[in-house]
């Protein structure tokens, strides 16, 4: 019988599973039909909820595997990769999934180390071509594909956010829920404390299914409060260009981009983006791309579905006005 | 306190990327090569420690072809006191794992207390490198890291990670390897004084027999590269503001169903 695929749950924190498992785990579910066995999802936590396992049943976990343990957070590579590794060793998997988070990006890493198993990171398609699963990763600021398979199981990979369909989502449908014994290493690490950036009530850049991003064009940073206020009437978030980050306009952690963030928005909206290919890079996999910006020949153009060609400072107030209007209805 | 940074040398953002004869690898002809940017701050990094201590080493390392060497030479050129070529046709088709484990090899026989790296290459964009040498040498690791110190007694490195919604700070005791995240420092351009050193600076070549490190496949290998299917063309949207801005908001919800 095929092996399961697993799904490394991501969480908030606070017991409770983040959509983009929605997503890792819908995934799973459509490979599952065409490679056999079930799919499980695998959470390691201090502290789960009975909500939160509710909901990986509904998302399409048959069975949960938890672990939890104070050990376990916060977050520490080393303690969790022993405990995957050691679950792996014992279950045999034909799949491990997780999303591509900080933490996830960096624990799976040492499970594949661990396992001497091959990852696939930052995956953007995941196909079965002769019982073997395929993996599609952008590479090179995203100007190729590479197609990628593994010399044997367990097929380790993450998955970029707001890309795979989500699972529907079956009320009522319930995940058997078994607590493997498991040991949870004692961490060389220790965590100091942790700094909240400070909330601005948008949703984080690499979930959220709008993006409104800004560059050069806005002039200064006095400026992004008229994307934030278009923001705000989207419940999207704000990104910005490397050009407005190395004017020192936007913090790091807003910039979009190959040495950025990489987004992959159901809707971005650029204002003021030229649209340099390090830019490109980490937006490019957006579903649908609007770009507002006055120059013409602004490359970006190139790659957008929709453009307007005129001044952000009157489009953008004017956009939010008509973003107003119809969410109001 | 010995630091080993580990670089790649990778395709310039700029430059064009063709797919070769080789449906499994990239055209090499005129491209131009650079450090990898995220191992720039890694070499930064290491530089303002052995700076601030007074003492201390600084070596980079990379695994790749002969022409790798130039992104070596930048490298000692910004001030890295030498530096160690993994330059063996064994690893032509190395992934992730397989350079892992060459690297980590050379950072026990160095027997190094830091390991600093690049968040990703911006080549192939993995970003597991760095997480898999530690577990491969059962160190701790902090990934992304936006900020970092070093204890006066070189014990122990304080680091700040870039994680969702914030940034954990956590005291990894040494050997310990961390990532360099953009955003931890503003790399040096190398002076005359520093490019006309660095020619004088030793280069070893290593061999994986010199690691006593036996020929194996990959676990993971490419099957193909592909170009991007193209998208569908676009639509510029006329009018005034007002005007393009009405009927951009209703394509977005007609056409498009994006809101």
């Amino acid at each position: 019988m095929a092996g399961a695929i697993w799904c490394v749950v991501e969480d908030d924190r606070q017991g409770n599973p983040k959509k983009v498992m929605a997503e890792v785990l819908g995934e799973a579910s459509r490979l599952a039909s065409q490679l056999g066995g079930p799919t499980e999802a695998v959470w390691l936590t201090d502290k789960a909820t009975e909500a939160g396992l509710k909901q990986l049943g509904e998302w399409g976990a048959k069975r949960v595997l938890l672990v939890e343990n104070a050990g376990l957070a916060p977050y520490r590579g080393e303690v969790w990769a022993p405990v995957l590794a050691e679950l792996v060793q014992k279950e045999s998997p034909q799949a491990v999934f997780g999303a591509v988070t900080t933490r996830q990006r960096e624990v799976m890493a040492r499970l594949a180390a661990r396992l001497g198993a091959g990852l696939a990171a930052d995956v953007v398609a995941l196909a079965v071509e002769d019982g073997k699963l395929i993996a599609t990763r952008p590479v090179y600021a995203g100007k190729l594909l590479s197609k990628m398979t593994w010399a044997k199981t367990p097929w380790l990979a993450t998955l970029r956010p707001n890309v795979f369909k989500p699972a529907e989502g079956q009320p009522g449908a319930a995940a058997a829920v078994d607590k493997p014994a498991a040991t949870v290493p004692a961490p060389a690490m220790s965590l100091v404390e942790r700094r909240e950036e400070s909330s601005t009530g948008l949703p984080e850049l690499a979930e959220a299914e709008i993006v409104v991003s800004g560059g050069r064009g806005l002039k200064g940073p006095e400026n992004f409060v008229i994307l934030e206020s278009l923001a705000k009437v989207l419940g999207a978030a704000v990104g910005a260009s490397r050009a407005a980050v190395d004017a020192g306009w936007r913090p790091h952690r807003f910039q979009i981009g190959q040495t950025g963030r990489t987004i992959s928005p159901k809707l971005y909206l650029g204002f003021g983006i030229s649209g340099a290919i390090q830019h490109l890079a980490g937006m490019r996999t957006s579903k649908v791309i609007c770009a507002i910006n006055k120059d013409p020949e602004a490359p970006i153009f190139k790659i957008a579905d929709f453009g307007i060609v005129g001044d952000l400072f009157e489009v953008a107030p004017a956009l939010e006005q008509e973003f107003k209007k119809l969410l109001e209805k | 306190m010995k630091i080993l940074v580990m670089i790649k040398q990778v395709p310039d953002t700029a430059t064009q990327v063709k797919i070769s004869g080789d449906p499994k690898a990239i055209d090499t002809a005129g491209i131009t090569w650079i450090v990898s940017p995220y191992d720039e701050f890694a070499v930064e990094e290491a530089l303002r420690i052995k700076e601030k201590r007074g003492q201390g080493e600084v070596v980079a390392v990379t695994l790749g072809p002969e022409r790798a060497k130039e992104a070596l030479r930048s490298c000692l050129a910004m001030g890295a006191d030498r530096a160690i070529h993994l330059n063996d046709p064994t690893w032509e088709q190395a992934d992730t794992l397989l350079t892992a484990r060459a690297l980590a090899a050379v950072i026990k026989q160095e027997q190094a207390a830091l390991a600093l790296f690049g968040r990703q290459a911006i080549d192939d964009d993995m970003g597991a490198v760095g997480a898999a040498v530690a577990e491969l040498l059962g160190w701790p690791c902090a990934s992304w890291i936006m900020e970092e110190s070093v204890d006066e007694a070189g014990k122990t490195i304080r680091v700040g990670r870039q994680v969702e919604g914030g940034l954990e700070i956590f005291d990894l005791p040494l050997p310990a390897a961390v990532s360099a995240q953009k955003g931890l420092n503003e790399p040096r351009y190398p002076t005359l004084k520093g490019i006309m050193g660095a020619k004088k600076k030793e280069i070893k070549d290593v061999k994986a027999a010199d690691l006593g490190l036996a020929s194996e496949a990959p676990a993971l290998s490419v099957v193909k590269l592909e170009a991007l299917p193209p998208r569908p063309p676009g639509r510029i949207i006329p009018g005034d503001p007002a005007e393009a801005a009405k009927a951009l908001v209703k394509a977005l919800r007609e056409d498009a169903k994006a809101i």
